[in-house]
């Protein structure tokens, strides 16, 4: 069998046994990298040297009968994600030159299970977009038709998974970023519970919304690389201090009795038929296996994308203040004054989504419509997560599609912003709640993956990965390399 | 939202803006905020805004010690302009 396919679980037992060295592993997952690159353009940055020297490493820890489950496994990092001495753009002009101090409290915490980065993945830029196509850097391309985009903002993670250039990429997800590009590349991508997983380290977009997680080929896969990454960090203000349950040893929870509510208003109008076919094929599996259907309803969920391109871009704006062009990111030449240097080096330093987001932000905050925007959108925020806890008073998770429709077209959406904003209409609810939420893979619609959205309550990520793991038992969509990448 | 409209709020979030560049963000800017006037429909009487997910949860303050060591030439690393330890932005006062 390939190494490049194999699971984390397969990977770690190999290496254990010294079937194959971290080196080999490494070494071939950067081959496939340096051949898929050119058209895929997943990755910003290609670390290759410092992987092997870490993947040396690796096998010396090994050798000695040292190490964990994820030591020597490689993987890519998505660029949103600070590395120490390591180039870290956030796909964007504004950092293209800046080396980050330090890492990531994530990077750290799967550096010290001797992981082994191959890569910063390219994403939208500063995680604004829901196609890649944001990125300074070029857009991505899905690795199921490279006419299409692989979804954002985290695409270049999610094609690398896909493609099985890494086994596992790291993501964040403001709006649904991890979980709808896992779904248009056809893999298992995981939002964990806010506050779950640290922040620190990760370039803030939209700090009450902000969530890092995995992407990966299975659920399995995604508890064991959680288990590593979640845990209380002091250094991030909003990290819960909860203990870590073991997700790994948690897969086997049986599913007879599990109570799932299907959500009204993601069967409604704008799903696309064959994603809907997709979708209730799914929940008959759920059934067969023990579980009960039961309708619910979000009332207010219409109100979610509005809700969230106030409060959201309210952050933003806050957030990208930090960019003065004085500290680091990029500086405007001969700037005739102080005034002069913030507006040139941001005007040039950042994209027409970033600055459109800014301006959105800056606009709900302005003296007069705080209350008309801002206010009212941090009440409906409350409203939804008012319905979500109602929905969660009857049953234990909610399933539903996370994309209306499968990838669409580069450039098919770039015209009208509200139409590609309207691309993240299932996944929005869950950010603005803070609940965690999965995306898997649960069949084709044209040779295109779809997927299925499980939300689940707070830190229920045990549950989540459990239910999506007795389904990829069952099923093998989450199996399906795409064409060229076998 | 009036061009004018769009320069001043590029200015409040210093964003340099070419005249040409106005229309594009006029036509997007309207679109949006005409996209989240929506929100009005909603009834929120007696409701509390909500800015943090997670029910009960208050933000630590952490001990008021010293954690962290000097590492300035570190940051200063990724300056666009310093000398003798000092960030440089152009002449404030005259």
């Amino acid at each position: 069998m390939s190494l490049h396919t194999r699971s984390l679980f397969e990977l770690a037992a190999g290496l254990k046994a010294r079937e194959f060295s971290s080196v080999e592993l490494t070494r071939t997952l950067l081959a496939r990298i340096e051949a898929h690159q050119p058209r895929l353009n997943a990755l910003i940055s290609v670390t290759g040297e410092s992987a092997l020297a870490e993947a040396g490493r690796a096998d010396a820890v090994l050798a000695r009968g040292g190490g964990g489950p994820l030591t020597g496994i490689p993987l890519v990092h998505k660029d949103i994600f600070c590395t120490e001495g390591v180039r870290t753009t956030c796909a964007s002009r504004m950092l293209d030159n800046f080396v980050s101090p330090y890492d990531a409290t994530v990077v750290a915490k799967l550096k010290a299970e001797g992981m082994v980065m191959m890569g910063k993945a390219n994403m939208d830029e500063f995680a604004m977009g829901s196609s890649n196509e944001t990125s300074y850097y070029g857009p991505v391309r899905n690795p199921w038709n490279p006419r299409l985009v692989p979804g954002g903002s985290s695409g270049g993670s999610a094609a690398a998974v896909a493609a099985r250039l890494a086994p596992f990429a790291s993501a964040t997800d403001t709006g649904g970023s991890i979980r709808q590009p896992a779904a248009l590349c056809g893999i298992t991508g995981l939002k964990p519970t806010y506050g779950r997983v640290s922040r620190y380290g990760m370039i803030a977009f939209a700090s009450s919304l902000d969530q890092g997680g995995t992407l990966t080929a299975s659920a399995a896969d995604a508890a064991l690389v959680l288990r590593a990454m979640a845990g209380f960090d002091p250094r991030d203000s909003t990290s819960v201090d909860r203990p870590v349950p073991d997700y790994v040893a948690g897969l086997e929870q049986p599913l007879a009795g599990l109570k799932i509510g299907l959500l009204r208003e993601f069967f409604e109008k704008g799903l696309d038929p064959g994603n809907e076919r997709c979708v209730r094929e799914a929940l008959k599996v759920y059934e067969k296996l023990g579980a009960k259907l039961l309708e619910v309803s979000l009332p207010n969920l219409a109100l979610s994308v509005p809700a969230y391109y106030v409060v959201a871009p309210a952050e933003c704006s806050s957030n990208l203040a930090r960019f003065d062009g004085v500290r680091f990111g990029h500086r405007a030449r001969d700037p005739k004054d102080l005034m002069d240097l913030y507006c040139r080096s941001r005007g040039e330093g950042f994209g027409a989504e970033v600055k459109r987001r800014i301006m959105t932000g800056t606009y709900v905050l302005s003296a007069g419509y705080y209350d008309a925007y801002y206010l009212k959108a941090q009440k409906v925020r409350r409203l939804i997560a008012d319905d979500f806890a109602q929905a969660f008073a009857q049953v234990d998770v909610l399933m539903g599609p996370t994309t209306p429709e499968v990838a669409f077209e580069l450039g098919s959406k770039t015209a009208d912003p509200i139409t590609m904003y309207l691309n993240d209409i299932y996944t929005i609810g869950a950010n603005l709640a803070g609940l965690p939420a999965m995306s898997i893979p649960c069949g084709f619609v044209q040779q295109l993956p779809v997927g299925l959205q499980i939300i689940g309550r707070h830190f229920a990520e045990e549950r989540l990965l459990s239910a999506a793991h007795a389904y990829q038992r069952e099923t093998d969509w989450h199996t399906r390399v795409p064409p060229g990448y076998e | 939202m009036k061009p004018e409209q769009i320069a001043s709020i590029a200015h409040l979030a210093r964003l340099s803006m070419d005249a040409a560049e106005i229309p594009r963000y006029q036509e997007s800017l309207t679109s949006i905020l005409s996209f989240v006037g929506d929100l009005e429909r909603a009834q929120t009487r007696d409701v509390s805004p909500m800015a943090h997910p997670l029910p009960g949860l208050v933000q630590r303050l952490r001990a008021d010690v010293v954690t962290e060591t000097d590492a300035h030439e570190l940051y200063q690393a990724n300056a666009p302009q310093v000398a003798a330890s000092l960030y440089l932005v152009p002449k404030v006062i005259e």
